[in-house]
Order: C-alpha cells, then sequence, then structure tokens
C-alpha cells in the first residue's frame, strides 16, 4: 500500500522540493561566482584585449595589433626600463626563496618548551602582520645614511657608510632584505605548526637509529613537512611577484628606475606622471600573468593530483 | 619533538637557549624598536642629531597627542574600519555559501568552478588594475569606499572559497546526510546544520581578511585619493609628506596604522595561524 502512496507525495512536492539537490549548489554559488567573474576572471580578458590597443584612459582606443608588446621586446619607449624590471623579477624570485630555509632554522630555534615561548613565538611573527607600507617605511630609516641603525652599525666595524637604497647596485637587495622580513616570519609560522604534527615516534625510530643533527632534519623531519613546504613556495612566490607596496614606499622604482619589477614598472606607465598609456601597461600585465601562469598551473596540478587521491 | 628538546640537553644548553632568545627577539625585531624609540623622542632631538643617544625627554603623549588630534590619521582610521569590516562580512557571507556547494554538492562543473576561485586569487593585480579602475569609474564609485569595498570583497572571495570548502570537506558528511533523511531543506541544512561547525573557519579568516584589508595598499592607491576615502595605508604617504622630516610624528604615525591588525592578531592568534596555515598544516 506505500508503494502507492509515494507516486501521490511525489505530484504534491513543489518543483523546488524536487529539484533543490540541483538547484541549492547553483543557488549558493551565484552571488560568490557573479562577484568572481564580474571583478577577476573578466577583467583578465578585458586587459588581454587592451593589450592590443593604444589608449590614454580617456580618449578612443586605437587598435595596434600587437605594437605594444613589440615595443617591449625593442623597448622602443623606455630605454632599459622593461629588462630591468624583468631582471629584477627574477632577483626578487630567486632571493625571495631565502625566507623558506630562514623560516624553517627560526621555528626550530624556537620549537622548544621553556617558559614565555609562546609570546616569542608571536614576537617573532609580528613583521608578518604589519602592513608593508610600515615595513617600507621602517626599512628606509632603518637605511637612512644620516642616521639609519644599518650605518650606525657597520660604523662599528669601520665599515660603510652604504647608501643603501640611493646606489643602483644594491638598492634592489635592499628592498628584498626588507621584504624577506616579514615573509621570514610567515614561513617560520607555517613551519612551526607543521613541526607540532611531527609524528614523534619516527623522530626516536631515528634516534635510535642514530640519526641526528641535519641528517635526522633532510630524511625524517622534511619529509613530514612536506604540507608546510609546499604552502610556503605557493606563498613566497606569489609574493615575490606580487612585490609592489615596498618598491612603491621604499623608492618609486629609483633611482633612475633601478629597483623597479613589473608590478611596479606597470602601474608607472598606466597612472602616474609618466602619462597613461594603459595599453602598453596592460601588455606589461599580460607577461607577469604569462610568468605567474606558470607557477598558478603547477600549483593547480598539484592540487588536482591531491583530489584525485 | 625534534630539535631535542631542552630537557634531555645538558643544563649549560638549556642557560645558553635561555640567554640567546632574548638577544635573538631585539635583533630580529630592531627595526621596529628603532621605530618606537623614535616615535617618543621630541622633535628637538632629530635637529640635534641625536637619532641614537638617550631621548632628551618622553614625549609620548606629545607625539601620539599630535598624531590623534592635529592630522588627517584618525579620518584615515575611521575609513580603514569602514572599508575592512563590510568587505569581512561580505567575503566571509558569499564564501561560506561557496564553500558549502563545492565542499557538499557532487556536480560536473564543481572542480572546475573551484580552480577558477583559486587561480583567480593568484592573478597579479595588475591585470586587473586598468579595467578594474574603469569599471568602478563607470560605476561612479571612483574615489568612495563602497568602490574599494565591492572590489576587495570579489577579490577575496577567492581565497575564503578555497579555505571554506577544504573545511566543510573535512566535515562528517553523515550528519547532512542524516538531516536530508529528516526532509530538512538544503537551506535549513546550510544554516542549522554546517554553519554552526564552521565557526572555527569563519573566525579564522576573519581575522585574517581584517588583516589582508587593513594592510591593502595598492588598490587603495588606484581606487581612491585623498582623505574623504582613503584608507590609513595610503594616508600615511599623505601624512609623511605633511610631515616631512619630522620622525617622531612620522614614527607615531605608522605605529598607530599598524596597530589594529596588530591588536586583532594578539586577541585571535589561534584563528589567525589556523586561517594562515589554511587548515591544510593542522
Amino acid at each position: 500500500m506505500t508503494y502507492a502512496a509515494v507516486p501521490q507525495t511525489e505530484i504534491k512536492r513543489s518543483y523546488w522540493q524536487r529539484n533543490q539537490q540541483t538547484l541549492a549548489p547553483m543557488l549558493f554559488l551565484a552571488p560568490a561566482v557573479l562577484f568572481f567573474v564580474f571583478y577577476v576572471i573578466y577583467p583578465v580578458f578585458q586587459s588581454f584585449n587592451l593589450s592590443l590597443y593604444e589608449w590614454d584612459g580617456l580618449g578612443t582606443k586605437e587598435y595596434v595589433g600587437l605594437r605594444n608588446y613589440e615595443d617591449l621586446y625593442y623597448e622602443y619607449i623606455d630605454r632599459d626600463a622593461f629588462y630591468t624590471s624583468l631582471k629584477n623579477n627574477v632577483i626578487w624570485l630567486f632571493l625571495y626563496l631565502l625566507a623558506i630555509p630562514a623560516g624553517l632554522f627560526i621555528a626550530l630555534f624556537l620549537n622548544q618548551t621553556v617558559t614565555g615561548i609562546r609570546l616569542y613565538k608571536s614576537l617573532f611573527f609580528f613583521p608578518f602582520v604589519i602592513s608593508q607600507v610600515v615595513v617600507g617605511l621602517v626599512f628606509t630609516w632603518f637605511y637612512d645614511p644620516a642616521f639609519g641603525f644599518l650605518n650606525v652599525f657597520l660604523g662599528w666595524f669601520g665599515a660603510g657608510p652604504i647608501n643603501m637604497l640611493g646606489d643602483e647596485r644594491y638598492v634592489t637587495y635592499g628592498v628584498i632584505i626588507a621584504g624577506l622580513w616579514p615573509q621570514t616570519a610567515y614561513c617560520m609560522i607555517l613551519y612551526l605548526t607543521g613541526l607540532n604534527a611531527v609524528n614523534p615516534e619516527q623522530i626516536e625510530a631515528g634516534r635510535l637509529d642514530g640519526a641526528k643533527g641535519l641528517r635526522m632534519l633532510w630524511h625524517v623531519v622534511l619529509p613530514q613537512l612536506r604540507p608546510a613546504t609546499f604552502i610556503a613556495f605557493v606563498v613566497t612566490i606569489i609574493g615575490a611577484l606580487r612585490s609592489f607596496d615596498l618598491i612603491s614606499i621604499m623608492t618609486s622604482g629609483g633611482p633612475f628606475g633601478s629597483s623597479r619589477v613589473l608590478a611596479y614598472y606597470m602601474f608607472e606607465v598606466a597612472l602616474s606622471e609618466y602619462g597613461f598609456r594603459m595599453g602598453y601597461g596592460a601588455a606589461i600585465a599580460v607577461v607577469l600573468f604569462a610568468i605567474m601562469m606558470v607557477f598558478i598551473a603547477y600549483f593547480l596540478w598539484s592540487m588536482y593530483r591531491e583530489e584525485k587521491r | 619533538m625534534f630539535p631535542t628538546p631542552l630537557e634531555k640537553r645538558p643544563p649549560a644548553a638549556r642557560t645558553m637557549y635561555q640567554a640567546v632568545l632574548p638577544l635573538a627577539l631585539v635583533v630580529w625585531l630592531l627595526p621596529l624598536l628603532a621605530v618606537a624609540i623614535f616615535s617618543i623622542k621630541p622633535g628637538a632631538d632629530f635637529t640635534n642629531a641625536n637619532y641614537w643617544g638617550v631621548p632628551s625627554s618622553f614625549d609620548f603623549v606629545d607625539n601620539y597627542g599630535q598624531v590623534f588630534f592635529n592630522s588627517d590619521m584618525p579620518r584615515y582610521l575611521l575609513n580603514s574600519f569602514t572599508i575592512t569590516i563590510p568587505t569581512v562580512i561580505g567575503a566571509v557571507a558569499l564564501s561560506a555559501m561557496a564553500g558549502f556547494a563545492l565542499g557538499i554538492y557532487r556536480f560536473k562543473a564543481n572542480i572546475w568552478i573551484f580552480f577558477m576561485f583559486v587561480a583567480g586569487n593568484f592573478v597579479p593585480f595588475q591585470i586587473l588594475m586598468v579595467p578594474v579602475r574603469d569599471l568602478t569609474l563607470d560605476m561612479g564609485l571612483y574615489n568612495t569606499k563602497t568602490g574599494l569595498v565591492l572590489f576587495h570583497v570579489a577579490f577575496q572571495t577567492g581565497f575564503c572559497t578555497l579555505f571554506m570548502r577544504n573545511f566543510i570537506r573535512a566535515l562528517p558528511f553523515e550528519l547532512i546526510e542524516a538531516a536530508r533523511v529528516e526532509g530538512i531543506s538544503e537551506i535549513r541544512i546550510f544554516w542549522y546544520v554546517v554553519l554552526p561547525l564552521m565557526k572555527p573557519a569563519l573566525a579564522a579568516l576573519s581575522v585574517l581578511i581584517f588583516t589582508f584589508i587593513w594592510n591593502d595598499y595598492f588598490w587603495a592607491v588606484v581606487l581612491t585619493q585623498g582623505p574623504e576615502s582613503q584608507p590609513v595605508t595610503a594616508g600615511i604617504t599623505a601624512f609623511n609628506s605633511e610631515f616631512r622630516a619630522m620622525y617622531h610624528l612620522m614614527s607615531a604615525g605608522s605605529i598607530v596604522a599598524a596597530l589594529p591588525p596588530v591588536a586583532m592578531f594578539f586577541l585571535m592568534q589561534k584563528h589567525f595561524i589556523a586561517g594562515l596555515t589554511l587548515g591544510a598544516v593542522k
């Protein structure tokens, strides 16, 4: 009898009740997807399109094909600016990765249980919480040739004074050091949480086998820290390619444009006193995007493999 | 535990460690300590080139009073709050729903929508800059806090959805199945079953997004100008050109600008760290 009752209730159920398994996800996703497509995904394609035009931001756009890219390649507009930025991006990318071993080192140093260690850990993490703008200001004063502590310090050893941010040879490294400060703190916290989860039995087993120090670290501890290392890589690489705030605050790309990176150069070209060359700026952004896409693709692929398992 | 716990080391190593620890901290925070010292010095010390000596007087109240009562700083701080708080609420709300949809339901486009959020989250800001600025101009929202909030909500939704979805995946699915058997509608399942379980994720993301948005500089420069709508990160450059070479005030201003996320971090440390590690490292 109950068998016959089922279709009857089936008819009474509303469209929503019958289809809510398919409708609900669409409903829940709609606002986020709409916002994201409108403000993030669609603008990416707009930028691609814009890079084929010459546009001052106000007048009519003029289609120029790939000329913006040719201009980048042959540096018709700014001598060296593009290649300097590209070179600096590569330097940033490699040196920024030092944050990972540095963070691991500090994490190992702090992974003890003494009184007040929790407070120490949070204070070591401090630089990451502060805005990069403030980090930039702090380091600008730290490097200041007149009163900066760096030169006071160098003076104790009879060295210096050096004008870190005024010298084309040092400036990029000076800015990167400022950037490494918060980034190291970030990697440190990733590893500290990772170290908490390291299996103590494996460590003990390693100890019984006579492993200690670096060998233990390399063969027993680091393999267990893989998830932390992966995230550290992701955030560090993205952070290196995104570097903008520090350069803008500390040097404005100077001296003579020697500390520019693509992210900053693009901003300069499109939105500052150097004029509103939106199309040219978009072309630079596309190059930066292409570099980033290599990493994004790799990250997505790794995540995809994880999902499959 | 690795490295070897101190309790298992000779006492000399222990004393060593406890001596080195504060020293290392001082070196690590040196640039910041310098600014903190600068911010309580009187202006005269800088004209007399007494940069690193003992402050000739303790001017904490004077300097910070100047920042709070004699500059645009309170205005910028207020702007930062009115930008940051709605963004946090918006991004967390949107991503809680999206994360629920992606975490619970199986449908074909699921993984692709998820990857869209993840990939979009990593995109360089510069490729969005010109179109987003145009869009904001066209909507008449350039140089308004609303314009900034709308963009931030949209962009942060990428990261938040990644986080929420992974968090929801880790919840026991039997709970939802049980609710479905009871005939509870999907919307009520979200509200009464899943949302209460998501409290840790909501807290973690709120703290994290608060910090991210408070510290944003790029979009503040691109989408706003002037004290009526700029947040404190962009305002501080104007503040600094107003008080050029007055390092005691610039230092005090920087510290004030940096304080809210620092306070947030210390109050909600556990959640903050859970958020940073993307919940992947437990």
